[in-house]
């Protein structure tokens, strides 16, 4: 059971993340939004990788014959924060530059296209 | 040497994006002579990939291994990067590096200098690589990278115009569905990992079983790619997007929402070839139908030129779908006339490449000289813009399906082969192209026709030039499809339908 801690709180953190995405109508929020299910998302890859008792997947430091964790899902998710950055930081911007357009965060006040 | 191009045609213009502001800081005709270089040099790396792929079979390009050719590392493990270009890779490449060789000598002449023009050939430069890098890649890992450099470019253009207030309104909102998108796949490609340890797009199909797990990643692929190529009903981010992004890189957006739709082929034919049941392909086929009538109807009711053709785009999208979609119902039963409609829904891929490229230039040559994209004011530009005019009236009457023109050839095709399936989908399909009809009958007549117009200032002739090639195209696909049906949209067609085994042998051996 505490084994699958791991992924019962990415799941948590992935559905807390939609409810923010469905509900919440503040620009910040919905980008707080997304970063939660990408946090779900990095941390479901990494608690994959885990091998019970493995050593840090580093050849020259490794005593001989021990379990490494798997270093691929490792480097995926180095990948994957660094996109998360981008996309996080382009979305603020937008958020930052429709506050100053329109003088308000609420998804509901701002919109101007519609059909 | 030219064992290296098909990831030379996605590292030139990644490096030679980031090259632009810099050249730009020295000369500004330098700068411009640059980008053009670099998209010239893309354009004849996928052109000579399409001819080898098309003359010799597929191409596997492998990254760091000691030569290009090594695909398995010691062990018989396929752990490397690689690029695998099949007929329907090769395919979507000529695609892109078609509109951006048309779309770039637009966007130089285009953009205002004021107007952060050198970050914009960056941006465009940057989507290209990302588009290029979907199409080729063999790896699940890397198309997710490729998709997030797409969203990010195609985002940062669409938000380009921070001075409007709708521009970063459209932007913000495509790129909430963008991540999403991005997220759900990489969530789809850590299932697949965690339960079979690998990423290799060849391998993973070799030993993907059908498990409950299976299926849910196939869910969420399906669910990622849709949003990301604007089908219904996750499509309105699109009209937003095109209506703001600066129209001559309109076209790049097209060719994103394209190359999602090819990754959603390539996953559902290559990668789970066979795994799923026919449900699949009935919920591609009833996604496509509401897409194509929801955007033409959405498309009647709308006042901005910009956003009418952004509608008419979508509702292609449609039309690819239920092409492809009546492919995959078939392909369980494997009766021919599902190869009839996978090839139509293919074909429709570069005719609504060609169609909807030339209506956006119509949308960019209207907004440069008038100033304004509104029908409500518009009117009478066929007078003074003859040329204009002509265009918009070929593709609009190519985009609705009309014979002899290039909408037509490839959507008989999908016609054909879905009424073999059951006669309401092509009922329904036939209806949506009348609609297109009537829509753009009324933008023609609302924006061409009337009183002659005052026309401020010239369309310059590289406009013109562009315009042309685009209308070219449209003709000679409509008047002799059958040499490129033959030539380009078999093999292609062909590669998603049989060539799976050549595939996975091509990356694993034997």
């Amino acid at each position: 059971m505490i084994g699958n801690l791991p992924f019962v709180a990415c799941m948590v953190l992935i559905a807390l993340g939609f409810w923010t995405l469905l509900f919440k109508r503040n620009l910040v929020k919905l980008v707080i939004g997304v970063g939660l299910i990408e946090s779900g998302v990095n941390l479901f890859l990494v608690a994959l990788g885990y091998v019970r008792g493995g050593v840090p997947p580093i050849y020259t430091y490794a005593p001989a014959g021990a379990p490494m964790v798997l270093p691929t899902p490792q480097a995926l998710t180095l990948t994957s924060i660094v996109i998360g950055l981008a996309t996080t930081a382009l979305m603020l911007a937008f958020a930052v530059v429709i506050y100053r357009h329109k003088g308000t965060l609420d998804a509901r006040k701002i919109r101007e296209l519609r059909g | 040497m030219s064992a290296h191009i098909p990831i030379l045609a996605i590292a030139v213009p990644l490096l030679g994006g980031f090259a632009v502001p810099l050249l730009a800081k020295l000369h500004k005709g330098l700068r411009d002579a640059w980008a053009l270089l670099v998209v010239l040099f893309v354009g004849a790396c996928v052109g000579y990939v399409a001819v080898h792929v098309f003359t010799q079979g597929l191409w596997v390009y492998v990254l760091g291994a000691r030569h290009p050719q090594e695909t398995l590392a010691p062990g018989g493990f396929p752990i490397r990067i690689m690029l695998v270009v099949d007929g329907m890779s090769a395919f979507m490449g000529v695609i892109a590096g078609l509109l951006a060789l048309v779309a770039f000598p637009f966007a130089l002449r285009f953009l205002p200098e004021e107007e952060g023009k050198s970050l914009a050939l960056t941006l465009g430069l940057l989507l290209l690589a990302g588009i290029l890098g979907m199409a080729y890649t063999g790896d699940l890992f890397n198309f997710f990278v490729f998709l997030e450099v797409t969203s990010i470019a195609a985002c940062a253009l669409i938000g380009f115009r921070t001075w409007t207030s709708r521009a970063p309104e459209a932007a913000f909102k495509t790129m909430l569905l963008y991540s999403l998108s991005g997220l759900l796949f990489l969530l789809a490609v850590a299932f697949l990992y965690g339960e079979y340890g690998a990423l290799n797009l060849a391998y993973l199909a070799r030993e993907l079983r059908g498990t409950f797990v299976d299926r849910l990643a196939l869910g969420l692929f399906l669910a990622a790619l849709l949003m990301k190529a604007a089908a219904a009903p996750v499509h309105f981010w699109a009209p937003d997007a095109y209506g703001e992004v600066p129209a001559a890189k309109a076209l790049l957006l097209v060719v994103n929402t394209q190359v999602s739709l090819y990754g959603l082929w390539r996953v559902l034919f290559t990668l789970y070839g066979g795994l799923w049941d026919a449900g699949v392909g009935w919920l591609v086929v009833a996604l496509g139908l509401l897409t194509m009538v929801v955007a033409a109807f959405m498309a009647l009711v709308q006042t901005d030129l910009g956003r009418l053709v952004a509608y008419g785009a979508v509702s292609q999208i449609g039309y690819m779908m239920l092409g492809v979609g009546v492919g995959l119902v078939s392909l369980a039963g494997r009766p021919e006339y599902g190869l009839v409609a996978l090839k139509g829904g293919v074909f429709h891929m570069l005719n609504d490449a060609l169609t909807v490229g030339l209506l956006f230039l119509c949308v960019g040559a209207v907004e440069w000289t008038k100033g304004t994209r509104d029908l409500r004011e518009l009117g009478g530009l066929g007078h003074g813009l003859p040329e204009v005019a002509l265009c918009f009236l070929l593709a609009g009457l190519a985009l609705a399906g009309l014979p002899p023109l290039n909408g037509f050839a490839s959507k008989i095709l999908i016609y054909q082969g879905s009424f073999r399936l059951s006669p309401i989908l092509t009922a329904v399909a036939v209806l949506a192209s009348i609609l297109l009809l009537a829509v753009f009958a009324r933008a023609f007549q609302g924006a061409f026709l009337g009183p002659k117009a005052e026309v401020p200032n010239r369309v310059p002739g590289v406009f013109l030039l562009s315009m042309a090639v685009l209308a070219v195209g449209l003709l000679v696909l409509g008047l002799v499809p059958g040499f490129f049906l033959e030539g380009v949209v078999t093999p292609a067609a062909e590669a998603l339908w049989r060539g799976r085994a050549l595939y996975l042998a091509a990356v694993l051996g034997g």
